[in-house]
């Protein structure tokens, strides 16, 4: 089963760590990442820029509306995330505690939505709807 | 010996995963000695076949290759751990010197004994044990777990993570228990697996009335015990889930409505379980060191016997009953003695029985005993009495099947 992986961290906290310190935890993440994708539990994923980085649009009286910066103003924002093949939830859980990220914020895990049957049944509404 | 191109590895290998997942852990825990570390190597075992098989072919003996790898795997992870620990170098320096043989990774007797024993130690309450067991020995997922139990799968992962962490923490031994530990520790190990097959057989809640996949487990889960630990009682509870299960079709109606035994299909009923079921009861039996789940089993041989429901044995039902009771002294069991006793003697004789139950406030809350009451009643034509414990009966049980089953009987009542 696919889990996404939401990984989140203080970023305030994080940018005045010293340099070496943040080095040295982005090698052991990577250094996890790749251990990952040996073993075909990696199925993709990316770090984020810093929250102050992010543009949020929203759909508002006709029109979308846009302002600067993450949807929610928290002290913990989404700082990357990671697509996990695992057998199980508890599967999951096991390869994301083990992960180096976990020391710097909390993490997320959800299994993906099987969303076939949804698509399936749009398909034929908008089938009926072109005849 | 390549696979053809067609053939789907992710489909065999979870095929392999869930007969085969329970020996290999188990196999695994013995060669490392760590349950943790065995579980991760074991999943990654898995994972290295879903990329070698497709390239490399199917082994020849697929078990002993995912061991073999998964064994590898954790010597590979305990290495990975030395940087930040220099203990870890010596447990890996011994595991790669000490190259296991052949037989050594085919499973022991033991492995998958100790395996269940360990996930059904007392330390953990029962619904941890229930988990641990159908993730760790019979290899269902965390989300099939949840949706037997129709609990949420963050609400299992939990369980099943503290039950590990507590059988880390509490350095809870990977041995069958011997001597006088034995019996009771086997007695709780008998107790989840008969749990685990009325949670499936009887569903106490929910719209479903049974849930096939618990019972099949349970079933599977007993005959991988009675394989490993023929002892009388192992013998006699997997005579009384066969039993049970021969009925699974016939006590439920097309229309989802619960069925009494009086009233089932008996040409519907599994005679291939009644047969096993039978032959595992008289082993039980000819032993004669059974205890009450064999003679659980004894009662539901008779009734299995009976080819017309008015032909059943009550007499010796009767009897086996108070023997039960004799061994097992219990509330339930007087209950169905006492309806037993109606069918031997007659409705008036099994009424004292229950009213002297309730009397000695026994089972008050119990919605069988309200509707055995009303049973009674009926019959001897007291309608009245019948429509108040029928309705009782209707309000105590969740099951909604069974509460259209009291409806039903409080209609004909008229």
């Amino acid at each position: 089963m696919k889990y996404i992986c939401l990984a989140y961290y203080d970023s305030e906290t994080f940018a005045s760590a010293p340099e070496a310190d943040q080095q040295e935890m982005m090698d052991r993440c990577c250094e996890y990442d790749d251990q990952l994708r040996a073993n075909g539990n990696f199925k993709g994923g990316e770090a984020l820029q810093p929250p102050e980085t992010a543009t949020t649009l929203r759909y508002s009286n006709g029109r979308i509306v846009i302002t600067d910066g993450p949807f929610a103003e928290t002290k913990e924002q989404l700082g990357g995330i990671l697509i996990l093949e695992a057998r199980d939830l508890n599967h999951a859980i096991e390869i994301i505690s083990k992960h180096p990220g976990t020391k710097i914020g909390p993490w997320e895990v959800r299994p993906a939505a099987d969303l076939s049957e949804i698509v399936r049944q749009s398909e034929v509404r908008r089938r009926a709807e072109k005849n | 010996m390549c696979a053809p191109p067609s053939f789907d590895i992710r489909t065999h290998l979870d095929a392999v995963y869930r007969a085969e997942a329970g020996r290999i852990l188990s196999t695994l825990v013995r060669l490392l000695g760590d349950f943790n570390l065995a579980e991760d190597a074991m999943q990654e075992a898995f994972n290295a076949a879903l990329h070698r098989w497709p390239a490399e072919g199917l082994p020849a003996k697929p078990r002993a290759w995912l061991i073999s790898a998964g064994r590898f795997k954790a010597i590979d992870s305990i290495r990975r751990r030395v940087r930040l620990d220099a203990a870890h170098q010596q447990i890996a320096d011994e595991l790669n010197n000490s190259l296991p043989t052949t037989d050594q990774l085919d499973e022991l007797p033991d492995d998958r004994l100790k395996l269940i024993f360990t996930c059904c130690h007392p330390i953990l309450a029962p619904d941890a044990q229930a988990a641990l067991t159908l993730r760790e020995v019979c290899g269902l997922t965390t989300e099939e777990i949840a949706h037997a139990f129709l609990s949420s799968a963050p609400t299992i992962a939990q369980r099943i993570v503290r039950a590990k962490a507590k059988i880390r923490d509490e350095r809870i031994p990977y041995q069958v228990p011997s001597g006088a530990e034995l019996p009771e520790r086997l007695g709780a190990v008998l107790a989840i697996v008969y749990l685990l097959f009325n949670e499936g057989y009887s569903a106490s809640s929910g719209p479903s009335l049974t849930r096939v996949e618990l019972s099949t487990e349970a079933i599977r889960l007993g005959r991988i015990l009675l394989e490993l630990m023929p002892e009388p009682e192992v013998t006699g509870l997997v005579a009384l889930m066969l039993l049970h299960e021969s009925r699974r079709t016939a006590r439920v109606s097309q229309e989802g409505e619960l069925v009494l035994l009086e009233h089932q299909d008996r040409a519907s009923w599994n005679y291939d379980h009644i047969r096993d079921g039978i032959a595992l009861v008289e082993r039980a039996l000819a032993t004669r060191r059974f205890g009450p789940y064999t003679l659980q089993a004894a009662i539901a041989a008779v009734h299995a016997e009976a080819p017309r429901s008015e032909a059943t044995d009550w007499k010796q039902i009767c009897a086996l009953y108070a023997a039960l009771l004799s061994m097992q002294p219990s509330p339930v069991v007087e209950l169905n003695r006492a309806v037993a006793v109606a069918m031997r003697d007659g409705p008036t004789a099994g009424l004292v029985l229950i009213d002297d139950l309730i009397a000695r406030g026994e089972l008050q809350d119990y919605y069988l005993v309200h509707a055995a009451r009303a049973d009674l009643h009926r019959r001897l034509g007291n309608k009245d009495q019948a429509r108040l414990a029928y309705t009782q009966a209707q309000a105590l049980t969740k099951s909604e099947p069974e509460q259209r089953y009291f409806a039903t009987r409080l209609r004909e009542l008229g």
